[in-house]
């Protein structure tokens, strides 16, 4: 193995350790949902920063993971894991269909055909009778893990929803880095080149769009579980722009920048109230107290800074800036 | 009279709705396409600026007690100048980098302006009132014709019809289009491609606002009605394709009226006609109607 390998390794064994120590430091409720988006926005990113399609329709996956996954187990009494995979099946299913759509068109034309796809079946959850409309599927057992274990308890869900993500991640990182992955990033880097060698782009294309959408739908389906609800929020655009943002901001095209990302968003919006208390004290001006309310005004100003002068990301710059170093 | 059990009164007004709608998705569609062509950015923010457009005709009336005409006139002119602000502050830096840099800035845009308006005026509507001139209705023995829906299909026709004109039949249209075909070339011959590339974005935009300030009186203004139709507007942008002028405006005519009928005949699918279309036009002409694929 060489250095650098050897260097990866080691940080990914200190990220997992980290992961398993974290819930006894850190509210596990949090970081379920942060753990859950995190898989959304990596499975985003095989999409963006490996392949070059831009969707802008990613919220119909998770959400159309999470209703079904919610679905399979309150209504017709699926087993958690059963339920997990329906969720996963149905993003697959979903991202299928779209996918097939979409990529008769290319670049800008690729990104409204998804929004507006997933805007209507936005439109459908809203009207169907099993998402319970406005009022969202409510009241969706946990269940027990093999029959056995119950994951009632805050603490076994967690582990549970880290395997999950770990090993979605570890999907999206062989996907990566398997010849198939290299196909996509010729396609990304020129896809008329990668055509004339002879690759059937669009199978390459519909591909990667559906191991993504099976991602995002699992990790619709955990979140379902782990909250025990699913609401339209899931299925609406602005959770599309949403996971753009957590990839943006992380960094498009980088293995662990989706992971930041979420990680970073959800503590903004989480802690975004808190911050605004604290600038008002210490600077005295009242009303940074209502920044707490104004959380898609702030969401909008970062991705107007990221797109003019942030485009690598946080892990982007960061491996910019040790790549400088090095040299 | 009916056709096909339904009153003939009751088709022709819903079919008027539609034609209302259609000339709102006429004009966002037109101005995407203008802009699209020329700066080859897909304005998200389109919709907010509608809806800004709207705004302003409310704060108009309300702070400044200005009528409807005037507000007509001002607040696209204001719109417009906020859209070359933005053009000149941030677009005009993304130019060389891939389109969707544009889509995601404009996205961010609209992120922002619709959470300052939510912040000021709350998520509820508000009521505008219509220019006294236009209140009531015609009887014209047939249907009875609300007057200010009608002026609303009159007058975006006009203006779309008037866009039409000068940038296919006019000089500064014939330095238009071939500031879309090789910027740098004409650019070479004299003119001002960057000022032209500005007010582009600011006459786009004021299209936008314009229609904003026509749809004030006949839905509630409020800090959400740019959103939910710019993706309609992008399904319309789809199944007609940006290549031509005249396209983008019978398309989006065209498609209001199918949702208007489909408000008649099946109501539940109203929402959804205009993605089910666009889904049908890929599957056959993958190109859009008036499309040329590259």
């Amino acid at each position: 193995m060489s250095k650098q390998g050897i260097g990866y390794t080691a940080g990914y064994i200190a990220l997992i350790l980290l992961g398993l120590i974290a819930p006894f430091f850190i509210y596990p409720v949090f970081l379920m949902k942060a753990l859950c988006f995190a898989l959304f926005a990596c499975a985003f990113n095989l999409l963006i920063g490996y392949t070059g399609l831009l969707s802008f329709g990613h919220a119909a996956f998770l959400g159309g993971g999470g209703y079904m996954a919610g679905h399979a187990i309150k209504m017709w009494g699926f087993p958690t894991e059963l339920g997990l995979l329906m969720g996963m099946f149905s993003g697959a299913v979903l991202g299928f269909v779209v996918g097939s759509l979409a990529i008769r068109r290319q670049g800008i034309y690729f990104a409204m055909i998804t929004l507006a796809l997933s805007q209507m079946l936005y439109f459908f959850c809203l009207q169907a009778p099993f998402t319970g409309g406005e009022d969202g599927l409510q009241a969706v057992p946990r269940g027990t893990l093999l029959g056995s274990i119950s994951l009632a308890d805050d603490l076994t869900l967690y582990y549970v929803v880290f395997g999950i993500f770990i090993a979605g991640f570890w999907m999206i990182h062989r996907t990566i880095h398997s010849p198939f992955g290299q196909v996509l990033k010729a396609i990304r880097e020129n896809e008329a080149r990668a055509i004339s060698l002879g690759y059937d782009v669009d199978r390459f294309k519909l591909l990667a769009f559906v191991i993504s959408t099976a991602l995002a739908g699992l990790a619709g389906a955990t979140k379902t579980v782990m909250l025990g609800f699913e609401t339209l929020t899931d299925v609406h655009w602005h959770m599309s722009g949403e996971v753009v943002l957590m990839t943006l901001l992380g960094g498009m095209g980088t293995v662990l920048g989706p992971v930041v990302g979420a990680f970073t968003v959800k503590v903004l919006e989480d802690k975004l109230g808190d911050f605004g208390d604290l600038l008002a004290v210490t600077t005295g001006i009242e009303w940074f107290k209502t920044i707490g309310e104004s959380v898609t005004t702030i969401t909008g100003l970062i991705f107007v800074v990221c797109v003019l002068a942030f485009r690598r990301g946080i892990v982007g710059e960061l491996a910019a800036l040790l790549k400088k170093k090095s040299q | 009279m009916e056709i096909f059990g339904v009153p003939l009164q009751a088709m022709l007004s819903q079919l008027l709705l539609g034609l209302v709608n259609g000339s709102f998705y006429a004009m966002l569609s037109l101005g995407l396409a203008v802009i699209f062509g020329l700066l080859n950015i897909i304005n998200f923010s389109h919709g907010a600026l509608y809806m800004m457009g709207a705004y302003g005709a409310y704060i108009g009336l309300t702070t400044f007690e200005m009528n409807y005409w005037v507000a007509l006139i001002v607040s696209p002119l204001v719109v417009g100048a906020i859209g070359m602000l933005i053009e000149r502050s941030m677009l005009q830096w993304l130019y060389k980098l891939d389109h969707l840099y544009g889509l995601l800035l404009t996205f961010g845009i609209t992120l922002m302006l619709e959470g300052l308006f939510r912040s000021f005026y709350g998520v509820s509507g508000q009521p505008y009132p219509g220019p006294e001139a236009l209140r009531g209705a015609t009887n014209l023995g047939f249907m009875v014709l609300p007057n200010y829906r009608a002026w609303v299909v009159v007058a975006s026709l006009i203006v779309c019809f008037a866009t039409w004109y000068v940038i296919e039949r006019t000089k500064l249209g014939a330095y238009l289009r071939a500031a879309t075909e090789n910027p740098k070339l004409v650019q070479a011959f004299g003119i001002n491609v960057p000022l032209m590339v500005m007010l582009t974005f600011g006459f786009g935009t004021g299209l936008a606002a314009f229609a904003g300030v026509l749809a004030a009186p006949i839905i509630q203004v409020n800090p959400l009605m740019g959103s939910n139709l710019i993706i309609v507007v992008f399904a319309v942008v789809v199944i007609g394709g940006m290549g031509s002028i005249l396209g983008s405006i019978l398309t989006g005519l065209g498609l209001g009226l199918i949702e208007g009928m489909t408000k008649v005949f099946y109501p539940e699918a109203s929402a959804t006609v205009v993605f089910v279309i666009m889904v049908i036009v890929l599957l056959v002409r993958p190109a859009g109607l008036f499309g040329k694929e590259k």
